[in-house]
């Protein structure tokens, strides 16, 4: 085996010029060459403690899949990812590996961790692109699951079912599988292509996916039970945006996030003369600090807005988004307005002309310069607006990026649900509910959280489900 | 992919198609909306339940040609098949409890209007219904109406058939001569709809309005659908997909839902003005 490579920063992730980026929805990060990847794994020690594997979600093997590499046995390296993940390809780009498995890294200590992401991503890829070998779709055990959702947790639960041989059903509300990996995270960071992928190997494993089907609605969670399904995992994502109460926010111009990346994303507005219309161009504001926040803006500038702009009340430190997309934006030219809060969305009105085609649109937004004061419960800095610090942003969009409440539609028919005060589902450990052999996980459950932690509620419910239905 | 079982023009813009969909026709109530799109890459658009028939498994829906999706859908035919269809979806109309109801739809509005006006004559209610048109030859369901209907006022705004004027005339005589509604269900245009509520308000009746906003998932999820109510003085954000598409008219801030439903008019008018002339003509 070759020597450890004792480099102290691990090797660049090749990525599009961001200056020719800012004008297309192609990948942003091109991915490593073989003899990189070979490169950086050879960063990895290898430690019989293995740190990395404890900070992630879902437990994948990490020193052992990254060994695979070394030796050049890429294909041997994703059987050994897949032994814990349904969807390498997506984790490899969506994951905040910063801080999971990359945090403990021990290379991390005296230098740059193993890019561990980096290497799952090509790993993935490179399974994706080579290999031509099916999926084996196990012998059926004659147990039958429902899964509520196709984003990340409803596919890691049903992906590790359908290895165990259940008969897995997959119900979508939306008219294409995926969840946010389809409706919100944009091209330029998780190809559809590879979300497509992915649900395609789910399904040569046997799982079926019904789309255009609303649990709570088309069908409840009892009827799934009439028809045979013996557990149901609901994984039915976070729901409705937030906004922040300020004058203005019905004004036309002003979307959520989730209602910008979805037109934009799910929709394919992106595209010249889609059916599904955006505004484009202009004068962008995207309210709010999050992964979700870079996305919109990112998109927006992609879409060709002349300027861009994050407006975030909290400065750069505790700003949540991943270190890697707030870099990239920077890069892309987006404008971050830190410390910085709205107050009122200022709208185009004529009083001559009540038919005047601008009436209702967005014209601008005031905001207020806030300064850090006492940490709150959560150690967290709280904002204090700056007296008579007001002043006005010339915008004509803005996308409100401030957080979701849970959907109410599947807890407004499913009696014996309990939710907490949010209106989360509540489980146990197990992500077992209140009701009989209903699971849940992922946003539904916590919030708005990432995808691995999604998938690491779904690989749970996974194991529990089969130990319930295999006594 | 769902088959296109029966098409019928009601009138020049109006088309009525039965879609085979067995789920959404065994659970769909008066009320109720269902997203469809016609083709791969299509647009997602609302449309109300017009009416189900459970042996068939067939579902009613009633449009008329306003945009790039409804003229796309208005050339299929029976026997062709759409992309998607899913539903119910929406709060249906409460109608528990009615016994005199007046019913007020207005253009397309009056194919929502017509399943809840069966529905109510079904409970054994009594139903007043008013239904306005521009004129003449954007009549429809009139024998629909008829047949579920205790009183039935026709009103065209040229007075080419039934009543010369709206739909606002015959509301206000009747409540003027003293009648007692329950409810007043007015589904329709935005503008329209906020007259019924002015006209209703002085007589203090409870006015129910369907509001029909733009929408993308329809399943609360994007938040394009919101609409601020102006409940005891507070201002409350609203989601018609889930919290809808029924509300209290009183509390609906019906000047803010128009603003915002002509957001795309532009867009709609310069990418199809050169394709039909229809677009050039308002929406009834």
């Amino acid at each position: 085996m070759a020597k450890a490579n004792m480099t102290p920063t691990r090797n660049v992730m090749p990525t599009q010029d961001p200056l020719v980026r800012a004008h297309n929805f192609n990948e942003v990060a091109l991915g490593y060459s073989e003899e990189v990847a070979i490169d950086e794994a050879n960063r990895c020690l290898n430690c019989k403690t293995m740190p990395c594997v404890d900070g992630c979600p879902v437990k994948i093997h990490i020193p052992e899949f990254i060994s695979k590499i070394k030796e050049g046995d890429f294909e041997g390296a994703y059987q050994i990812i897949n032994k814990s993940s349904s969807l390498p390809a997506v984790c490899g780009r969506v994951c905040p590996q910063e801080t999971q498995c990359e945090s403990k890294c021990v290379r991390g200590i005296k230098g740059e961790s193993v890019g561990i992401g980096r290497l799952e991503r090509f790993v993935a890829d490179w399974h994706n692109t080579f290999c031509t070998e099916e999926p084996v779709r196990p012998e059926s055990n004659g147990h039958r699951v429902a899964i509520v959702g196709s984003g990340p947790s409803g596919l890691t639960c049903a992906g590790d079912l359908a290895k165990k041989g259940y008969e897995v059903t997959v119900f979508e509300a939306l008219h294409t599988a995926g969840g946010v990996l389809v409706y919100g995270i944009p091209e330029f960071r998780l190809p559809k292509a590879i979300v497509a992928k992915e649900v395609d190997t789910l399904k040569k494993l046997g799982v079926k996916v019904e789309t255009n089907v609303v649990i709570g609605k088309t069908l409840t969670i009892d009827e799934l039970f009439d028809m045979g399904f013996e557990a149901v995992f609901v994984g039915s994502g976070a729901g409705l945006p937030n906004f922040m109460g300020i004058p203005g926010e019905a004004l036309s111009g002003v979307y959520s996030a989730n209602e910008f990346l979805t037109r934009s994303n799910l929709m394919k507005a992106y595209k010249d003369n889609p059916d599904t219309p955006i505004m484009k161009g202009g004068k962008v504001a995207v309210v709010g600090g999050g992964n979700v926040a870079m996305d919109a803006a990112r998109t927006a500038l992609r879409l060709g807005a002349e300027k861009v702009y994050i407006v975030y009340r909290r400065s750069m430190e505790e700003l949540p988004a991943r270190r890697e997309e707030v870099e990239h934006a920077e890069e892309e030219g987006i404008d971050f307005q830190l410390l910085c809060n709205p107050v009122e969305i200022l709208g185009y009105r004529n009083p001559e002309d009540p038919r005047d085609p601008k009436n209702g649109f967005v014209t601008g937004m005031t905001c207020v310069k806030m300064e850090l004061g006492e940490p709150d419960e959560k150690g967290r800095r709280r904002p204090v607006v700056i007296p008579g610090s007001e002043f006005t942003l010339d915008v004509d969009t803005m996308v409100m990026s401030i957080g979701t409440s849970p959907n109410p539609l599947i807890k407004s028919t499913t009696q014996g649900l309990e939710v907490n005060r949010w209106g989360g589902i509540v489980v146990n450990e197990d992500g077992l509910t209140s009701r009989d052999a209903v699971y849940a996980g992922g946003d539904a459950v916590t919030g708005a959280a990432t995808v691995i932690s999604a998938m690491g509620a779904g690989k749970t419910a996974a194991k529990a489900i089969d130990e319930a239905l295999s006594k | 992919m769902y088959k296109i079982l029966e098409k019928k023009v009601l009138n020049p813009t109006v088309v009525q198609l039965q879609i085979e969909a067995p789920f959404v026709a065994s659970k769909a109530r008066p009320g109720q909306f269902i997203i469809l799109r016609v083709d791969e890459d299509g647009e997602r658009i609302p449309l109300t339940v017009a009416g189900v028939n459970k042996q068939t498994g067939a579902v009613k829906i009633i449009f008329q040609i306003v945009g790039s999706t409804t003229e796309k859908l208005s050339h299929k035919n029976e026997g062709d098949y759409i992309q998607d269809f899913v539903g119910p979806l929406g709060v249906a109309t409460h109608l528990d409890g009615l016994k005199k109801v007046c019913i007020v739809g207005g253009g397309v509005g009056c194919a929502i209007a017509m399943p809840i006006a069966e529905a109510l004559h079904e409970m054994g209610a009594e139903v007043t219904s008013i239904i306005g048109f521009r004129n003449k030859d954007l009549l429809i369901l009139e024998d629909e109406f008829k047949a579920c209907s205790d009183t039935l006022r026709v009103m065209t705004d040229d007075g080419s058939y039934g009543e010369h004027g709206n739909v606002t005339v015959p509301l206000k005589e009747m409540l003027d001569k003293g009648e007692k509604f329950d409810m007043i269900i007015t589904i329709g245009p935005l503008i329209m709809m906020k007259f019924v509520v002015a006209t209703a308000k002085p007589f203090g009746v409870p006015c129910t309005v369907s509001m029909n906003p733009i929408m993308i998932d329809g399943t609360g999820m994007c938040g394009g659908c919101r609409l601020t109510l102006n409940v005891d003085g507070k201002k409350v954000t609203k989601f018609a997909c889930v919290d809808g598409p029924d509300f209290n008219g009183y509390e609906v801030d019906f000047d803010e839902a128009m603003s915002r439903g002509r957001m795309y008019f532009g867009y709609e008018r310069h990418k199809h003005e050169e394709t039909c002339n229809l677009f050039k003509k308002e929406v009834q």
